[in-house]
């Protein structure tokens, strides 16, 4: 029985199925209450859950979203019942660390991770073809490297105590999130009163649908930023079939919504700078080529016991706070008295891309081994 | 028979490991590719057959041992 799923889920039908249904549940999670085009976003709710700690202070963007824990813990289900759980740690975590730092950090100039890109696309959100078009740049840089024998090195077994930190740490947010304590006065737990934290479903919705996606993509191994480097790297058409079918179901629930308005300006949660919307993308597909995995992915890994994913995450989160303490993040266009402001980043966001892209171009060019 | 040990390289390195091994064997010999975990197992399972070649594997006390024969 449990090999006749494991087949399926390695089928090409299985990654479809994981898709569509990430697809569907998206767009039903905006419609259940989470920001438009954003009922997905590994970067923005990981940045939420920076905010929620007081890791930042950017008001309007403190929430501990269900759906990262879900995701977590959804994949530690599929990985114990189909004993794949397997505790391992050890291949270069501190790079792992800065890779997880700056791929925020270009996430954010954009204001979305690869699934967000593809949501709001989905979503009629014209900018994501040019934050997709940087990914697929950053992707593809990152290829080459691994083709000139780029590798993070070995992961080692540990011991179970290791592969379970990530999981009981998930817990904890959970506990945190449903009892809300009050560290302080006027202190954490902070949860926003208005903007793209408010907006959220109700949390047994957020926590079921994250996870079903966390126990699917366990199985399937369903990565955004795999899909793009796989068909670069050896044409193979695997995991993009499953990222089409989440553009064209999230697409089709939208319409069936009413969640979609095509055009560059004025998009929810969204700036039309098309530089640094590129730019941003392109760190980000860089540093997730170079680290392996998209954010999902990385939290589904960690969910399975990979202690490695479990330092980029941290990463993510950390390079989350320093995105909205040192106003590196992208500010959304906005319509002032009937005219359009355009949004994008500030000086320092602009400073920090291009950091991030030259860190990651250094550590491309010393992390190499010829292969035997 | 040549070996690739590819366990404890994530995603895509045991595949990219593979196909640089598969460029130098001669046709008709076979590659042992060890790898950790089923991801690993899967992708280089699926690669090979992109290559035409015949794949087999059994489980090891520490993952998987693929069986590669180049056509």
């Amino acid at each position: 029985m449990s090999d006749r799923f494991t087949r399926f889920f390695a089928s090409r039908w299985g990654i479809v199925l994981t898709g569509a249904v990430i697809g569907l549940l998206a767009s039903l999670l905006q419609k259940a209450g989470n920001p438009p085009n954003m009922g997905i976003c590994v970067a923005c709710f990981e940045r939420d859950i920076a905010g929620a700690l007081g890791l930042h202070r950017a008001a309007v963007v403190q929430y501990i979203r269900p759906e990262i824990i879900a995701f977590v813990l959804g994949s530690t289900l599929a990985a114990l019942f189909f004993r794949e759980f397997k505790p391992r740690a050890g291949s270069a975590p501190i790079v792992r660390f800065i890779l997880g730092v700056f791929a925020m950090i270009g996430a954010l100039a954009f204001l979305g991770c690869p699934w967000r890109a593809l949501l709001r696309l989905a979503g009629g959100d014209l900018n994501a073809i040019v934050g997709l078009a940087g990914l697929v740049i950053g992707i593809t840089i990152g290829v080459w490297f691994l083709k000139q024998g780029y590798t993070l090195g070995r992961s080692y077994p540990v011991p179970a105590s290791v592969g379970w930190i990530m999981p009981v740490l998930m817990v904890g947010l959970l506990l945190l999130l449903l009892f809300q304590p009050q560290f302080s006065e006027g202190g954490a737990i902070f949860f926003s009163e208005s903007g793209p934290g408010s907006l959220h479903a109700a949390v047994w919705i957020s926590l079921g649908a994250g996870l079903i996606i966390g126990f699917l993509a366990q199985r399937t191994r369903f990565c955004t930023m795999g899909s793009i480097r796989d068909v670069i790297l050896m044409g193979d058409t695997h995991l993009i079939s499953g990222v089409g079918a989440l553009v064209v179901i999230a697409f089709i629930v939208n319409l069936i919504f009413g969640q979609v308005h095509f055009g560059f300006a004025a998009q929810p949660v969204a700036h039309s700078n098309h530089l640094w919307n590129f730019l941003g993308m392109v760190l980000a597909g860089l540093a997730f080529a170079l680290a392996g995995g998209c954010p999902g992915r990385q939290l589904f890994l960690s969910g399975e016991g990979d202690g490695d994913s479990a330092v980029f995450v941290l990463g993510m989160i950390t390079g989350a706070a320093f995105s909205h303490n040192f106003s590196l993040a992208g500010s959304p266009d906005k319509l002032v008295d009937g005219a359009l402001v355009v949004g994008g980043i500030s000086t320092y966001g602009q400073a920090a891309v291009i950091l991030g892209i030259l860190v990651c171009l250094v550590l491309g060019f010393t992390l190499r081994e010829r292969f035997e | 028979m040549k070996t690739v040990d590819a366990r404890g390289f994530s995603c895509p390195e045991p595949v990219l490991r593979t196909r640089n091994a598969l460029k130098t064997l001669p046709a008709g010999e076979e590659l042992e590719v060890l790898v950790e975990t089923v991801t690993s197992r899967e992708n280089v399972r699926r690669f090979a057959l992109t290559q035409k070649c015949e794949v087999s594997f059994d489980e090891t006390e520490d993952g998987f041992r693929l069986i590669i024969r180049k056509p």
